[in-house]
């Protein structure tokens, strides 16, 4: 894409929000996309009455999971279970299936719809057996040449004994050196909630979609309000303090695309929302498809190298901001 | 719902461990109860003489522990942090980083630079957990990706010595970004075939544990340090599970396989210097 369409089209977006927020990082993709994307934004972020909406509507009951988008988008679907070394974590759902004529392999994370469900899925927060799981997926993918699409919809990784003494942390950091090593493409789809470490455990990708109502966070408001604010119940605030929004995403270059949903939300109709999600899927994938698997991995890799804003400049900054 | 009220007494400038009721003197082994003069400390770097009880190490001193004299070079020392969510808690994002500038001395939560340990050249990533508790927001993400670089263009290996409460909440989802920021540029020191040793010291936990810390060649830590993903408060909250006594310390990792050692801090420079002679492999 020309280079100059796309500078045109930041400081435009810089304008528009009047805040610094693009100078360190970098909107990836062509200048259709960013245009299309910069029409959205023109639409108005979200106030912070709605911000928290957002956060209420991401964590819908009725709100569609993976397995509800599995079901509607994906034909032969073949669940596989287990990280063949020593547990299955239902928190986590990996498999192969068929998408718009080509084999995908697919993690999601899945939280339970009914009392029953959700415990066993563990509210969809996985323990470092999901991740080794992901990972093992991943290896066939990547022997078969097979792309990965990950759906994001998770309060977290699970915060246990068991999960600590099992190397949470070390998972979630070996899935993503993983990621950033293979050389198929690969998506993350937002749905819900994306939440900090147990998001991008399986987020390391060449594109992110996300769900006009999705979150993505570096944790979650509750936690934000305990920890700052020293009361978990000021999460509204934590909310609006944290912009975890779609829009907000964007203009940080976080995601690439935001993926409309239904009047009202995705849970008003499954099916609609499945449609818009599988157009952009698709869309993407094909992009991804004529790009040679070296230089997805180098683009890859120089994404996430980008992401960031700071500046070079001693001292003064400290003493800069009063306000 | 009741008027949220902001009780403002529990902000303190520097956060005291207060836990028992009494605001002890940083010189006051916590275990034992010995007290120290700074110089004594210093002398045993920092380890409690009667207890062997290890105190925190601030970046500087511990890469004057480590480094042969004179040997450090420091890089990216004008990296400073910018505030792009105008993010404001009790207090603007903005004025804490300006406090913890001027309390520590530092520009952000992290040192790197070029250094020779036991005469073996090598790149330092040390953090400060006197920064706003060792955050890792954009600087910290990209301090560790320019030592990764500058390893790599030097073909020497990387030392990183961790301290970190983990990913900095001010930054919002661009310190999230900094997990797989720096796992891709570990990456990429990996392709090069530069070694890499992560050195975990209290405490090591969240979005740093989960990214660079975690994949180091190989990985160590000190005595009783916390290195875990999730700190015992919150699991205990969260699950009401009866925790161990060891948990997420150092010695249950070694147990549960995630550590190559723990080093009393008097070991740590030889054992680099060890290890970093096995990368250089004679080169």
């Amino acid at each position: 894409m020309a280079a100059e369409d796309e500078r045109q089209l930041r400081e435009r977006l810089n304008k528009l929000r009047g805040i610094p927020l693009l100078r360190g990082t970098r909107l990836t993709g062509d200048a259709k996309r960013l245009q299309r994307q910069l029409d959205r934004i023109e639409e108005a972020e979200p106030s912070d009455e709605e911000m928290w909406r957002v956060v209420e509507l991401a964590r819908h009951s009725q709100r569609p999971y993976t397995l509800d988008y599995v079901e509607r988008l994906f034909e032969d679907f073949v669940e596989l279970h287990g990280d063949r070394a020593r547990a299955e974590d239902p928190a986590l759902v990996t498999g192969l299936a068929r998408f718009g004529g080509r084999t995908i392999a697919l993690i999601g994370q899945q939280k339970g719809r009914d009392l029953n469900e959700r415990q066993r899925r563990n509210f969809g927060m996985a323990h470092p057996e999901g991740y080794r799981k992901g990972m093992r997926l991943m290896e066939v993918a990547q022997r078969h040449g097979f792309p990965i699409v990950t759906f994001l919809d998770s309060p977290g990784a699970y915060p246990g004994v068991a999960a600590e003494q099992h190397g949470q942390g070390g998972a979630i950091a070996r899935s993503q050196a993983l990621m950033a090593r293979l050389t198929v493409p690969l998506v993350s789809c937002i749905i819900g909630e994306g939440n900090s470490g147990g998001a991008i455990a399986i987020g390391l990708v060449d594109r992110v979609l996300m769900q006009a109502n999705a979150i993505y966070s570096v944790i979650s408001p509750e936690g934000c309000a305990a920890i700052l604010w020293r009361d978990g119940a000021l999460k509204e605030k934590a909310a609006v303090a944290l912009k975890p929004d779609a829009i907000h995403c964007l203009e940080l270059g976080v995601i690439d695309e935001i993926v409309t949903e239904p009047q009202g939300g995705a849970h008003l109709n499954p099916d609609e929302a499945a449609r818009l999600l599988g157009q952009a899927l698709g869309r993407t994938l094909d992009e991804l498809s004529a790009v040679p698997g070296a230089e997805l991995r180098e683009q890859r890799r120089e994404r996430y190298r980008r992401l960031g804003i700071y500046t070079a400049r001693p001292t003064q900054t400290a003493l800069r901001s009063g306000s | 719902m009741a008027e949220p009220r902001i009780d403002v007494s529990i902000e303190h400038k520097h956060r005291p461990d207060n836990s028992d009721g009494a605001r002890k003197h940083p010189n006051t082994c916590p275990s034992c109860g010995s007290h120290y003069r700074d110089d004594e400390l210093e002398a045993n770097l920092r380890v409690c003489p009667q207890c062997s009880y290890h105190f925190p190490v601030r970046a500087r001193d511990r890469i004057a522990q480590l480094v042969d004299t004179g040997t450090f070079h420091e890089e990216a020392v004008d990296l400073r942090s910018e505030d792009p969510l105008a993010f404001f808690d009790l207090r603007p994002y903005t004025e804490r980083l300006a406090e913890a500038e001027v309390s520590t001395g530092l520009g952000d939560a992290m040192v790197i630079g070029s250094a020779a340990i036991e005469s073996e050249a090598c790149e330092l990533a040390v953090m400060d957990f006197s920064f706003m508790g060792g955050s890792m927001g954009s600087v910290v993400g990209e301090k560790l990706t320019r030592a990764a670089d500058s390893a790599v263009e030097r073909r020497v290996p990387l030392v990183a010595v961790t301290a970190s409460g983990g990913a900095r909440m001010q930054e919002g989802i661009l310190s999230l970004m900094q997990l797989p920021k720096t796992v891709c540029a570990i990456e990429d020191l990996r392709d090069a075939r530069c070694g890499f040793i992560s050195v975990m010291t209290h405490p090591t936990t969240a979005g740093v544990l989960a990214s660079f810390a975690s994949l180091g060649d190989i990985i160590v830590s000190e005595p009783g340090a916390l290195l875990a993903f999730t700190g015992p408060r919150v699991v205990q909250q969260t699950t009401r599970e009866k925790l161990p006594d060891d948990f997420g310390l150092a010695e249950s990792n070694l147990r549960f396989g995630h550590l190559d050692a723990i080093l009393p801090r008097t070991e740590l420079r030889p054992f680099l210097g060890r290890t970093l002679r096995l990368f250089s492999n004679g080169r």
